[in-house]
């Protein structure tokens, strides 16, 4: 089945690290509690100075924001080991961040969750597109077209099933790396 | 030709995965000597383990897994206590012997009690403070180990001449049900160190000086290898400061060669606490294969500040004279041993800070030594107290990372703080407007002198 995604996007620049994905005030949140893992989506990105990003990525009073694919510089998800990040964002409706580059940490916790796609973009798409322009992103051939041009992004090669199957327990189970309950 | 010479990062990597050589990309699963957690991702990683292996799983080894609250304890917010909590039950499910509880009752509940308020000491006797710093003051920290942690600063116990990373929730549930992880051995960079520090400059000079070379992301997925005679001038506080921000280049973890210096102090505190004695440390080899290899004379250092808004953001202090200041923090596990508090007291000594300034100890075992140094018939502590800095018994993370708005020292407007802490993206202290220094302890203490940044050099002959 094909895998495709089209909706408006949010632009953030370099460096976008955990504290502005979700600020430390909101860890108090368990993700792995329901009520408290949709809470986490609506803080999603909250923790971005309103002087740079005018428009909310979740409208207040909002849980999910209309923004599926997050576009940005380089370094994304820097800083801290919290699983909260991916999570806020995947609970707020994420589907993809397309960066020029990402932080380890976050990257595989993006994986081992399953929560959201982490794809990289070889061109600086931050400085050429803009927040509300729509986008569409399509897995099976690694592209983003938006304002009428194709990029062609770094395929997800082997982390791409693991976050199809929901995350790195499930593809161990799936593929029989450890035993299914 | 197979090249058998291998980085310490690598020989660490092929010990655990039971090879005889790795080299880098190669994915490996290693075994996990010890897995540390917290009251901020600690319930999250338990709730992981209990979704994936079952209400009534038992983690892979009990003797393994060390649990310290330490980031939002001090605060009425009532979900960080319940957090708290939640660690405590499982606990006592589990039969864990590692868990530095804030309170002593196995079966109580943690209240902070906000009547009494900030400042003096609300934790009973098993209370250690931040984690970082307590794994290797409990004898957690051992030279050839693997240690993963849910928390970034964990690379910090690379000091100890061990493989020491920060993990998410996922990885660590994955961890407490079969004590394995699947990693990628990473690439090597050398940070050859000559010569000696001058004086007024300390370690957190050095590493802020080497962010800023290499920026912000320089190090993303490589092991950060700290070698050359410079190293072994250093305490190993000095070297657990500089592994501890390996991760603000993107690394995934720092590395030490093991020497006298670690012995002496490993072995002393796994026979203090009754941890784990034997272990087996790795080898500098002759020829190694780096990635990017440089030298550095520490002798021509100078006092470095990472400016808002991240720790690449590299400047001299003497050049920041004109950036005036609202406020002035020690503390965490980068910039709160005591050795830190010692630097910033010699500054400060006799003399009033200008600006709010904020000391958050990050253990109880600081607090104890701060009051029991005594400098001409004064301890550490009053003179500190006495020069106007508004000091805390109650060691933790504190606002380091923010937290709940009734954190002690927390920014709470926009404001200008210099901070011997480790990171300063936007908002990281709490007000999402705010701008923060990180800056040595000198720095620190000679800034909330002037309320300006200043070369603490203009204090110390």
């Amino acid at each position: 089945m094909a895998h495709i995604v089209t909706s408006p996007v949010y632009v953030v620049q370099d460096n976008i690290d955990t504290d502005q994905i979700i600020p430390a005030q909101y860890l108090t949140l368990v993700p792995t509690i329901a009520e408290e893992y949709i809470k986490l989506g609506s803080y999603a990105l909250i923790g971005l100075p309103d002087s740079l990003y005018p428009e909310r990525f979740v409208a207040e009073g909002a849980s999910h924001t209309e923004y599926k694919i997050v576009i940005a510089g380089r370094n994304f998800g820097c800083g801290s080991s919290r699983e909260h990040a991916p999570i806020a964002l995947g609970a707020a409706g994420v589907e993809a961040v397309v960066a020029e580059s990402f932080a380890r940490i976050f990257f595989r916790n993006c994986v081992a969750t399953g929560e959201i796609y982490p794809y990289d973009t070889p061109v600086r798409l931050s400085e050429i597109v803009k927040t509300g322009d729509v986008a569409t992103l399509d897995f099976d051939t690694d592209t983003l077209t938006v304002n009428g041009t194709h990029y062609s992004l770094k395929p997800l090669g082997e982390v791409r099933p693991v976050i199809d199957a929901g995350g790195i327990f499930n593809f161990a189970r799936e593929s029989g790396m450890i035993a299914s309950r | 030709m197979i090249n058998f010479l291998m980085t310490l990062t690598e020989k660490v990597l092929a010990r655990a995965s039971g090879k005889t050589h790795v080299q880098p990309g190669d994915n490996v699963w290693v075994g996990v000597d010890t897995l540390m957690t917290h009251d901020v991702c600690g319930p999250g990683t338990i709730g992981v383990f209990k979704r994936e292996f079952g209400k009534d799983a038992k983690v892979w080894d009990r003797n393994k897994v060390v649990i310290i609250p330490d980031h939002y304890i001090f605060t009425s917010d009532s979900m960080s206590n319940r957090n708290v909590d939640i660690l405590r039950d499982f606990v006592r499910e589990q039969g864990l012997p590692y868990f530095y509880d804030v309170i002593d009752d196995p079966n109580g509940n943690w209240t902070f009690d906000s009547a009494k308020g900030q400042l003096s000491r609300q934790y009973g006797s098993r209370y250690t403070g931040v984690c970082h710093t307590t794994l290797p003051w409990k004898g957690h920290t051992r030279p050839g180990e693997i240690l993963f942690g849910t928390d970034s600063h964990t690379c910090m116990a690379g000091a100890f001449n061990q493989f020491a990373t920060g993990i998410g929730n996922t990885d660590a549930g994955f961890i407490l049900g079969t004590g394995k992880l699947l990693i990628k051995v990473p690439e090597t960079m050398r940070f050859f160190l000559e010569g000696a520090l001058p004086a007024g400059v300390m370690a957190k000079d050095v590493i802020l000086h080497v962010i800023g070379e290499i920026g912000f992301d320089g190090a993303t997925y490589k092991a950060m290898q700290w070698e050359g005679p410079g190293v072994h001038t250093m305490s190993m506080d000095d070297r657990m400061t500089i592994a501890n921000m390996a991760i603000e280049a993107g690394g995934k973890n720092g590395i030490f060669p093991c020497d006298q210096k670690t012995l002496d102090y490993v072995r002393e505190r796994v026979s203090e606490n009754g941890t784990k004695q034997d272990f087996e440390p790795v080898e500098l080899d002759r020829d190694q294969s780096f990635s990017y290899d440089k030298v550095f004379d520490l002798s021509k250092l100078e006092p470095t500040v990472a400016c808002h808004p991240d720790p690449g953001n590299r400047k001299l202090a003497k050049e920041m004279g004109n950036v005036s200041l609202d406020r002035a923090y020690i503390g965490s596990c980068t910039g709160g041993k005591t050795s830190d508090f010692l630097a910033f007291a010699e500054v400060v000594r006799g003399k009033t800070v200008k600006i709010d300034t904020f000391g958050v100890p990050a253990t109880t075992k600081v607090v104890r030594e701060l009051k029991e140094t005594m400098w001409d018939g004064l301890s550490v502590w009053q003179i500190l107290e006495s020069s106007g800095v508004r000091l805390t018994e109650n060691a933790s993370c504190a606002a380091c990372l923010g937290g709940p708005v009734d954190t002690f020292g927390r920014l709470n407007q926009p404001m200008k703080c210099i901070s011997a802490t480790n990171r300063n993206f936007p908002g990281r202290m709490g007000n999402k407007e705010s701008q923060v220094f990180l800056a040595s302890p000198y720095t620190v203490a000679a800034s909330a002198l002037t309320g300006r940044i200043t070369d603490p050099r203009e204090f110390i002959s």
